[in-house]
């Protein structure tokens, strides 16, 4: 197994931990970072995947696209944040309730 | 493979997976926060393994330090905002009804398994378009391949990612003004680091701007360290003097997209196709929108720190 692989497998298992919380927990800055995390295991895929290159320097398409998802997902966050402390001024609550 | 290779990559991803777990688990937030910061400066270790030091660059300084330093101010925010009302609400919630907590681990099992196979089953040697971007570089102005895609061979991804950065401050600030600021006491390491590192938050900006065109670096790592620097001054309590609140920071917060679509405009008038820029003037032209597009990043990333439309005080509730 190639070091790239483990990494790739590496990525899957950061999303797979990511979406756990992500729907189990009911804080919405956890679902936050639940979110980040599964982001970062996406872009580790990616660039894993990008490394498959034997002994050239690996392909930096994946890699502009990484860097564009780290800016991208930063933005998120900042928006996400905000909707968040605007939700718990206007309802007191910072839980995303169950539907029971 | 290189036995100390290998235990250096288990170490690694047993940090990785180890930290992502206890961010996730640990109850108070605060914890997980810090966590979470210390998850990003491991991944940007994992990126200069990938042989990706640009990712690296801009992970440690978005990924790690501007997220980190979001998540703290809106936890810091969130926890002020509630302690008023109800008392010392639980921030980790018991888990669901049994029945449906066993059925989401197997679906989650099951697509964790599906995933793994799917990269598995992927051939390991796989050039991608290395090739074409190895075959295009000589004329397309730079010398380093990540920027030569970003901002050349995929000008326009980076266009929107421009336009997606305003919009998410557009969202903040139609969202809330910016919230009282509570002035703790200056202590030593505030103001002896604010007034080191600002000056050299700056010039490592201009740096990374400079040296982005042939080694790693460019326009978002030199933005994102601009932001820190700005995050840094933003803490000591400094805010934008009043006269600078309305067009000159508005100008400067729209100069990165202004200048990708006048040039997206520029070309296309002149060679029909869309961000195709002439090879002789394809350098200057990088050059400039790296510079536009440094200062909108860092400036946009500040005032998405910030939190609220600078100006206006909200008044305490």
């Amino acid at each position: 197994m190639n070091p790239e692989i483990l990494y790739a497998l590496l990525g899957v298992g950061l999303f797979t931990i990511g979406l756990y919380t992500l729907i189990i927990h009911a804080h919405i800055l956890r679902k936050i970072l639940a979110l980040n995390i599964m982001g970062s295991g996406v872009f580790l895929v990616l660039v894993a995947l990008a490394k498959r290159t034997a002994e050239s320097p690996p392909d930096p398409v994946p890699h502009a696209m990484v860097i564009t998802g780290i800016v991208v997902a930063v933005s998120a966050t900042a928006l996400a944040l905000t909707l968040m402390l605007k939700l718990s001024s206007l309802t007191q609550q910072t839980e995303i309730p169950d539907d029971k | 493979m290189n036995i100390l290779l290998w235990l250096f990559d288990s170490l690694l991803c047993l940090g990785l997976i180890w930290l992502a777990w206890n961010t996730l688990a640990c109850p108070d937030l605060f914890k997980a926060i810090v966590l979470f910061i210390a998850f990003g400066l491991l991944m940007s270790l994992t990126w200069v393994r990938l042989e990706a030091p640009d990712i690296a660059l801009a992970e440690v300084a978005i990924g790690a330090g501007l997220t980190g330093a979001l998540l703290l101010a809106a936890l810091a925010r969130l926890r002020f905002m509630t302690k008023k009302s109800a008392p010392k609400q639980s921030e980790i919630n018991e888990p669901v009804a049994k029945p449906s907590l066993y059925l989401q681990a197997i679906i989650l099992t099951l697509t964790t398994a599906g995933l793994g196979l799917a990269i598995l089953s992927l051939h390991p040697y796989a050039p991608g378009l290395s090739a074409d971007v190895s075959a295009k570089l000589a004329t397309s102005g730079v010398g380093n391949p990540v920027t030569a895609v970003l901002l050349n061979f995929r000008g326009y991804d980076t266009l929107l990612e421009m336009f997606v950065l305003l919009v998410a401050l557009l969202g903040v600030w139609s969202l809330s003004s910016e919230p009282l600021q509570h002035e703790a006491a200056s202590g030593p390491v505030l103001d002896n680091l604010s007034r080191l590192l600002t000056p050299v938050l700056i010039l490592v900006s201009a740096y990374l701007l400079w040296v982005g065109a042939n080694a790693p670096g460019g326009a978002f790592q030199a933005g994102s360290v601009l932001a820190a620097a700005g995050v840094l001054m933003l803490l000591t309590g400094w805010r934008l003097p009043a006269r600078l609140l309305s067009l000159p920071l508005r100008l400067t917060l729209v100069a990165g997209p202004a200048a990708f679509v006048s040039i997206a405009m520029f070309t296309f008038l002149l060679e029909k196709n869309l961000l195709e820029y002439p090879p002789e003037y394809a350098g200057v032209i990088i050059l400039f929108l790296e510079t536009m597009a440094t200062l909108s990043i860092g400036i946009t990333l500040a005032a998405l720190f910030l939190g609220g439309h600078p100006g206006d005080k909200k008044e305490p509730s």
